[in-house]
């Protein structure tokens, strides 16, 4: 008999592959990294400017009107800003009012999301919610919050949405919708402002089609249509 | 398991601390599960006085607190006795022990009774960072990376002057990884996109990666001290899991990367090593058991009954939870619809039940014969009870949260495209109030069980029979 061990019951080896096989996936997840990174840096007013998509835009896509479509080659929802062309891409053009003005500058917008950005954290939002799916079950999701039907329907009783949205926000049970109920959390009227920025900014980020189908509702194929 | 002269180590004593604190912290955590589970059903419970969102940030932070107490606990239970020399540092250790024991406590009182700040930095450094499972405000995670810099250092310095086992090494390794990837969770950024795939460095490559090579480890050493396992036979498998386990989950990342506004390619990235992550799980265990199992019968018992009935409820509780319910939803054609619902909930209470809390238990009940020098541990009464009530439970609980995660899946998603009229038509459905119903049944069972868990730990080692004393009689008179 050969007295040889074999090399699957072998310690050495298989302390070797693991080595191995860790410093191999590690070094593929940081290079994707790298690339992700890059691929998900917030775009500038520029950018919008020159009419190019970004998956996460500048935060002065509040200042047009936002909507959420199918792209054909895709296969899924993308966000579309300021409009539709001809191709189903982003115009950029279709302008809307927020909070009274459509004219907020790159360094405007980004103090009001980065204010509204670190109110859902102070209130600890993720805590009932869900944003972009990670969170809570609790209450809805808010990754498109901005877009849901529920905000057209209050929107002209106080004015436009952003009105409705921030008026909800600073006192909830007033406005309560539903019988779970959001609490009162001490939202002040610019931070709620400041939350419905980063609501809208959201609505605007490229989720690869989640959540799909938004909006075909009340037994419509496609209800927005 | 003890050190000489049936004396613990100063090391082990150490572990003690750590698992008392990590006993009490899960009562903590089934405390304010309950109370949300409560509020699913009957959202005026506690409104405005103690929300939902406070419930479950107590729910959450103390699981995963009071995993890494019992994870600490464990290191430096099996410490000494693997590296056969007391623990470096042993009274560094102590300091930090009572200043992180400090610091969660403010952080609990912080949450119960400030609960929010206003929208700015200083509630992010003072009150909470608001981000699922790290809400801890920056100042505790900067004292957090002071107490697991002592950790890691006493770790290495007694292995280094001490003997250094294959179970020691991965280990070693794992810990600097566990440490190092907390870091990723440690600053603010405006983009949520990018928030949340850091965000997912720490919980992903915790649980799904470093977390389960720790427990790989640890549940090697239990193998070892409860069936007298061949130390090769164990380090062998313990390599195989750790190349299955980093070869699945550092790259099974992708999974959560399919819908936060990253790149498409993490579609087949995710779908592809997540989908090997179920296959490591139970190598180990089996292998070990059927030795044991052709070697029955030739005096070779069980030396610790409990914590061997806790380690098989963890190999099959995490192959179940982790590995069959994170596979039912893992490819992103199937993820699309049920990310954000009560199928990461249903998958998530199976998968830290399986995977962590049964074997922290385990080495717990090992720290327990130890302490009272028993040469076996026999299960009692009030054991068979705990881990019936809190097995069953757990695992019933899961099962009513797939049914209800099932209808919202269907009826939010399916049929309303996930608008908000949608998730409350879903909420509002008999079938998926029914599965909430089930959960709160079984979460009581859970903490029936749990009352059980805590009097066997307290009582069992005086409920032995006679001839496990004499045995640990005559051992020591040898």
């Amino acid at each position: 008999m050969d007295n040889k061990p074999s090399v699957w019951t072998s310690n050495r080896f298989w302390r070797r592959s693991a080595t191995w096989v860790t410093g191999v996936s590690a070094v593929l997840l940081i290079f994707l990294t790298f690339d992700s990174m890059a691929q998900m840096q917030m775009g500038t007013a520029q950018d919008i400017k020159n009419k190019v998509d970004k998956r996460i835009p500048s935060p002065v896509v509040i200042n047009y009107k936002i909507d959420y479509q199918l792209n054909r080659k895709r296969g899924h929802e993308v966000p579309i800003i300021g409009g539709m062309d001809a191709n189903g891409n982003s115009k950029y053009e279709e302008k809307e009012k927020f909070f009274g003005r459509d004219d907020y500058s790159e360094k405007e917008a980004r103090a009001l999301i980065h204010k509204g950005k670190l109110t859902i954290q102070a209130k600890n939002c993720m805590d009932c919610h869900t944003l972009l799916g990670n969170g809570a079950y609790y209450a809805p999701d808010l990754t498109k919050a901005w877009l849901d039907p529920t905000w057209d329907t209050l929107a002209p009783a106080y004015g436009g949405k952003e009105h409705a949205i921030a008026k909800f926000l600073q006192n909830p049970p007033a406005m309560a919708m539903h019988e779970r109920k959001m609490p009162n959390l001490g939202i002040t009227e610019d931070e709620a402002k400041a939350v419905v920025a980063y609501l809208k900014f959201m609505s605007a980020i490229d989720t690869n089609g989640f959540p799909r189908n938004f909006g075909k509702i009340k037994g419509a194929v496609d209800a927005r249509k | 398991m003890q050190g000489n002269n049936g004396q613990l180590y100063e090391g082990q004593k150490l572990a003690l601390k750590y698992f008392t604190v990590a006993i009490v912290l899960f009562g903590a955590q089934l405390l304010f599960g309950l109370i949300a589970a409560i509020q699913f059903l009957y959202p005026g419970f506690l409104f405005n006085t103690l929300d939902f969102s406070i419930a479950r940030i107590v729910h959450i932070n103390a699981l995963v607190v009071w995993l890494l107490y019992a994870m600490i606990g464990a290191v430096y239970w099996l410490l000494p006795d693997e590296a056969g020399r007391e623990v470096v540092g042993v009274k560094l250790g102590n300091l930090a022990f009572y200043v992180l024991t400090a610091a969660v406590a403010v952080v609990v009182l912080v949450y119960l009774f400030i609960q929010v700040g206003p929208g700015n930095e200083m509630t992010t450094w003072l009150i909470t960072e608001g981000r699922e499972y790290i809400e801890a405000p920056r100042w505790a995670d900067i004292g957090i990376v002071a107490v697991v810099l002592i950790f890691l250092y006493n770790v290495y310095a007694t292995v280094i002057s001490g003997k250094r086992s294959g179970i020691l090494t991965v280990l070693m390794a794992d810990l600097i990884a566990l440490a190092g990837l907390y870091l990723a969770g440690m600053f603010y950024t405006d983009n949520i996109a990018v928030d949340q795939y850091w965000w997912w460095w720490v919980v992903h490559l915790w649980v799904e990666a470093t977390w389960e090579v720790y427990v790989a480890a640890v549940g090697g050493y239990i193998l070892i001290k409860t069936l007298n396992a061949n130390r090769k036979v164990v380090e062998m498998w313990l390599w195989i899991e750790v190349a299955m386990m980093f070869g699945s989950g550092i790259l099974g990342l992708g999974h959560h990367y399919f819908w936060i506004g990253t790149p498409e390619y993490w579609w087949e990235i995710g779908a592809l090593f997540s989908a090997l992550e179920p296959v490591p799980l139970v190598g180990l265990f089996v292998h070990v058991l059927y030795d044991w199992g052709k070697e029955r019968g030739k005096g070779n018992t069980i030396k610790n009954v409990p914590a061997f009935a806790w380690l098989t409820v963890e190999t099959f509780g995490n192959f179940l939870g982790a590995g069959v319910w994170g596979f039912m939803h893992t490819l992103p054609q199937i993820n699309l619809y049920t990310h954000g619902t009560q199928w990461p909930a249903a998958h998530g209470h199976l998968a830290f039940f399986g995977a962590y809390v049964a074997i922290m238990i385990a080495a717990i009940y090992l720290a327990i014969q130890g302490k009272a020098g028993l040469k076996e541990l026999k299960m009692t009464k009030a054991g068979w009870w705990a881990i019936s009530l809190i097995t069953v439970g757990v695992l019933f609980m899961t099962v009513a949260l797939t049914l209800s995660a099932y209808v919202q899946t269907m009826v939010e998603r399916g049929m309303y495209g996930g608008t908000w009229e949608g998730y409350f038509v879903a909420q509002a459905n008999q079938w998926f109030v029914q599965g909430m119903g089930w959960r709160l049944a079984t979460g009581l069972m859970v903490i029936v069980g749990y009352v059980f868990l805590v009097y066997d730990l307290l009582t069992c080692a005086k409920k032995q029979p006679e001839e496990v004393y004499e045995a640990s009689g005559a051992a020591a008179a040898a």
